[in-house]
């Protein structure tokens, strides 16, 4: 009874059914683009456009499946709403009539709290069941392993974006990759990138994300590794996929904690029994902790993020997918859709800290910073959407669903539209290095730059572009503004929100930065122009003008869709009462759309916006770019249109300045953590010791032990103490190189059934001794 | 029919092409003596599954059919490899990890 | 009873000479041959066990496929037709004497262990319904990854051996 009841006060009463045609097939949407990597794999090199016609239809379908799956979900959700609209208050009076025979009963008035405002609002509490198709794939020892599709409202949201975002990919990359060597098999992975990201968004049990999950980062490992002929982009390649390993890790053993605990693969099981408190807190905690690690290394937040930047080797629609749309966001869909688990793991409401949080708020910070060294723009944009990630995995550890989501939603767009804008102007001047090749470009490509300036603006959550409206929700959600007439979060979180200002600003900082530095002062490509060494490395075979030039259709006219979502995202989601004062109506609809009413969907809280939390925030990001626009516009373009920075700056002036200045030029000097210290000293005693167990113990091969030992015995001799182990190891080494050497003579010749024999004897010998003695 | 009369025929071919695995130079022999071995291994496989009245036992003698099948298939291309480059399929004069 | 014991004996005498045979004969291409006694008495073994689905499998797989698959070996490594004094390795008393001893090992410890063991009297045959709904539930794992195995067999065979 206890159980049942806790369920019934956190969600809705009443359930709807939502069902349609669309809702039902969705299947079909990541299916399309599979089709589409086949076809293109086998045929697609005999196609008169190399199979390029392909992917782009088969997405092109996939858009208007999802364009229609939307339609038809917001349909369903407002019939629901419709037919059942006067049930909000009287549901939210029986919950408090409950509430004597609740466990806790603190948490649930809160919840009646929740739903009597959101009947106030005018949403209805009825709940919405997601739609749900699945069969059994295989059956082992009476558990079953389903396969199927779950369409809510976060997944159309989802299914929406990465379509359109790999559409409009699909159609720049015809004239960016134009004449490359891989042209076929880049359409091909295209597609399967696009293919297993909506296969990932679809799926209905947690084992099916993991699929998914993994399939989306070998696809990505493809792509970064587009050019592998040269060694930089192979290592980053590498090196995205290794360091996905890592948090892979964590998403296998969280995965597997909860399904051992919830004993079941599917994610709304999981959830149910998360919130419904059938899985014990320690548990859930743990499972959150794994999983974290997964979204750290996924979503590249601090501090696995390093292979991002680096997966800026791969051509750039390639970047612009990876970073809006697929991969990347895979984390916080993740998270986002196993809520329930992580609400009640780090126990979000009511708190003021969690491991979540501090990821996000660290990384945001972080990474804004990086962005400031970075010469090449695509880096920028790469720490960027570190930072941006860092929003969204804060906003969903403070509890603020669906302004993640939206952030989420809203960043793909502006950020899409940054990364092609950044190819369009790499493509006329064969670099991505701002400082070296570009500058004044404004000029030269004057649609490009209006377009960029946009989502710019957008980047920087000024409002009414598209950023502002999500990261304000963010700051909202976060709780911590307490000054001002405080808002009702889930707690109150104030170092997630002055990290969230702080970002702010340091966006609309390095965002000045990156636009002085490509569209302002003077073109400083002209003397690369005839000995370039095409930074791309795809070969550009229309004609060489001296001077760059603006780019052709395929490209603007996704720039300019994207530009436009990027103005007009932000007004899917206005807050309440905002303009017209009126609580019905437009406003909230995303979040009316998105947020799940759902049994499987934890009862958060929403913050009231505040005018002087956006005011405030908005001045402070204001100041930023204004610090960063007088530092660049104003002095150094006075000391030259062609300078990049300033002769006496700060750096070359300052002890301090230029210290902090190296530790950002070298990332936090986290990769020569990995690779130097934690990988090389790995690979040295650790493989060591193991190698020369392995060789002792089992092997014949015991000549190598004398010298591994005493290879072993250098490391510790040179690195941990000299006098203790120097004696021992010596002598070891020694006894074991003589004993190597009698036994390489006598048993070591290479002849495969004397080793045969050998085996044969002492399987023989043990099997006789266990005979004996057992 | 008893058990064991299954089992010690198992257990002679078992030997008989463990010998041959030991003695043979030829790397063709070598292959069809580990294919005895093999076929011991389906026979017992068999007989505890009719003796314990399961399918079991023949679905995984099946099993191992399937894998000698590809076992002989690899093992050929490598002898192969072998009489390629050294124009000789004598196990004996492949010794290349000598110490 | 009686009946199956004596075409058990029978089988078993061939099969034990044949294998000698495979191992002892200086000609390759003949003990290609006495493979395929082997490998049909192993068939017949299966048919007497009531495994008539594992025996045509058997059949099918090493008589028709494998033996064919050592002969083209043979073939194409040029081994000569006739005797060859090369096929063994000078020192046969050391495997000799591994396969006795483990022979014995082997059978004591069976014979220990399985002497009364009856096989049951009123086994009938088991049906291929019975093999394929076992596979199909129980071993679908194992089946599935096997079928990925004969895969990378084919891929890597097919890679070790092709001309460059």
């Amino acid at each position: 009874m206890g159980s049942l009841f806790i369920l019934g006060a956190e969600g809705p009463t009443e359930f709807v059914d939502i069902a349609g045609w669309f809702l039902e097939n969705a299947w079909i949407i990541p299916a399309l683009p599979a089709i589409s990597f086949v076809i293109i794999l086998f045929f697609g090199k005999k196609l008169p456009y190399k199979g390029a016609e392909i992917g782009i239809t088969a997405v092109g379908l996939a858009f208007i499946l999802s364009v229609l799956t939307a339609g038809q979900w917001m349909n369903q959700v407002d019939n629901a709403h419709g037919s059942e609209g006067g049930h909000g208050e009287e549901a939210a009076l029986v919950l408090v009539d409950d509430d004597i025979e609740l466990a806790s009963a603190e948490a649930d008035s809160e919840a009646a709290a929740f739903f009597a405002e959101e009947g106030e609002e005018g949403h209805s509490v009825v709940g919405r069941n997601a739609v749900v198709e699945r069969f059994t794939w295989w059956e082992n020892g009476g558990v079953e392993f389903k396969v199927g599709i779950m369409v809510d409202g976060l997944t159309v949201m989802m299914l929406f974006v990465v379509t359109l975002i790999s559409l409009l990919v699909h159609i720049y990359s015809t004239d960016y990759v134009d004449g490359d060597r891989r042209y076929t098999h880049y359409f091909a992975f295209l597609s399967l990138f696009t293919a297993s990201m909506l296969f990932f968004v679809l799926s209905e049990n947690v084992l099916q994300m993991i699929v998914g999950w993994e399939l989306v980062g070998v696809c990505s490992f493809a792509l970064i590794g587009h050019w592998w002929e040269e060694k930089p982009n192979s290592d980053a390649a590498l090196k995205a996929f290794l360091t996905n390993r890592v948090g892979d890790m964590g998403l296998l053993i969280g995965m597997i904690i909860l399904f051992w605990s919830a004993n079941s693969w599917s994610i709304i099981d999981i959830n149910e029994a998360a919130i419904g408190h059938d899985i014990g807190h320690t548990t859930l905690f743990i499972a959150s902790l794994c999983l974290t690690a997964a979204v750290m290394s996924k979503s590249g937040q601090f501090v696995l993020h390093t292979w991002l930047p680096d997966a800026m080797a791969g051509p750039t629609p390639v970047s612009a997918l990876i970073h809006a749309a697929t991969m990347v966001v895979a984390g916080i869909y993740m998270v986002a859709r196993l809520y329930g688990v992580f609400w009640e793991g780090y126990s979000i409401a009511g708190s003021s800290f969690n491991i979540l949080a501090l990821v996000g708020s660290v990384t945001l910070v972080g990474a804004g910073l990086l962005a400031f060294v970075q010469d090449d723009i695509k880096k920028v944009l790469a720490y960027s959407t570190v930072s941006q990630l860092g929003y969204m995995c804060m906003a969903l550890g403070v509890g603020a669903w669906t302004a993640a989501v939206f952030h989420l939603f809203t960043h793909a767009f502006f950020k899409a539209g940054l990364f092609l804008g950044a190819g369009s102007v790499s493509h006329s001047v064969h670099s991505f290095d701002m400082k070296t090749h570009m500058g004044g470009m404004r000029k030269f490509m004057p649609k490009t730059f209006a377009t960029f300036m946009i989502c710019t603006i957008a980047l920087m959550g000024l409002p009414p572009l598209a950023g502002f409206w999500s990261k304000d929700e963010i700051l909202v959600g976060t709780g911590g503004w307490g000054f001002f007439g405080g808002t009702s979060a889930n707690g109150s979180y104030t170092f997630a929100l002055v990290m969230g200002i702080i970002g702010a600003a340091l966006t609309c900082a390095y965002m000045t930065r990156v636009i002085y530095l490509t569209f302002f002062g003077e073109w400083r490509g002209a003397e690369h122009m005839h000995h370039d060494d095409h930074g791309d490395g795809h070969d550009d075979d229309h004609g060489h003008a001296h001077e760059p030039h603006e780019s052709g259709p395929r490209i603007l006219i996704p720039l300019y869709i994207l530009s436009f979502m990027a103005i007009v995202a932000g007004f899917f989601n206005l807050p309440p009462g905002f303009i017209t004062g009126s609580e019905e109506g437009w406003q909230e609809r995303f979040f009316h759309y998105v947020e799940p009413v759902s049994s499987y969907f934890p009862a958060i809280k929403h913050g009231v916006p505040s005018y002087s939390l956006a005011i405030f925030a908005t001045i402070v990001a204001l100041l930023g770019a204004f610090a960063s626009y007088y530092y660049f516009f104003v002095r150094v373009n006075r000391q030259s249109p062609a300078a990049t920075e300033l002769a006496n700056g700060l750096t070359s002036t300052n002890k301090v300045a230029r210290a902090g200045h190296t530790v950002l030029k070298e990332k936090y000097y986290l990769d020569h953590l990995y690779t130097d210290i934690i990988a090389g000293g790995t690979k040295g005693p650790v493989a060591d010791a193991a190698y020369w167990t392995n060789q002792n113990v089992i092997d014949e091969t015991v000549n190598q032990v004398g010298r591994t030992a005493v290879s072993t015995a250098t490391f510790v001799y040179e690195t941990i103490d000299q006098k203790l182990v120097d004696g021992a190891v010596n002598l070891s080494g020694s006894a074991s190189e003589g004993l190597g050497e009698v036994s390489r003579s006598a048993l070591q010749r290479g002849k495969v059934q004397q080793y045969a024999a050998i085996m044969f004897i002492a399987a023989t010998v043990i099997a006789g001794l266990l005979m004996v003695f057992i | 029919m008893l058990l064991v009369q299954f089992l010690l025929l198992s257990a002679v071919l078992f030997c008989i092409g463990v010998y041959g695995v030991l003695a043979r130079r030829n790397g063709v022999m070598v292959l069809m003596s580990i294919e005895l071995i093999l076929n011991a291994v389906n026979i017992n496989f068999v007989a505890f599954g009719a003796f314990n009245g399961t399918v079991t036992g023949e679905v995984f003698a099946l099993f191992v059919i399937a894998i000698a099948a590809a076992e002989v298939g690899v093992g050929l291309a490598i002898v192969l490899l072998i009489f390629r480059n050294k124009r000789s399929v004598d196990l004996s004069d492949v010794d290349l990890m000598k110490g | 009873m009686v009946a199956q014991n004596i075409f058990f004996g029978i089988m078993a005498a061939i099969m034990i000479w044949a294998a000698l045979r495979v191992v002892t004969t200086k000609n390759v291409v003949h003990a290609a041959l006495w493979l395929v006694i082997v490998l049909a008495g192993v068939a017949g073994q299966f048919l007497l066990l009531g495994a008539e689905f594992v025996g045509v499998t058997q059949i099918l797989v090493y008589i028709g496929a494998v033996v064919v698959l050592f002969l083209f070996g043979i073939m194409l490594t040029r081994a000569s037709m006739g005797e060859d004094e090369n096929v063994n390795l000078p020192n046969r008393i050391v495997p000799a004497t591994v396969g006795v001893l483990l022979f014995g090992l082997m059978a004591f410890a069976t014979i220990d262990y399985w002497r009364d063991a009856e096989l049951p009297k009123d086994g009938s045959p088991t049906t291929v319904e019975a093999v394929s709904d076992s596979i199909f539930s129980d071993f679908i794992v194992p089946f599935e990854a096997t079928s990925v195995l004969l895969l990378a067999a084919l891929i890597g065979a097919i890679v070790v051996a092709r001309k460059e």
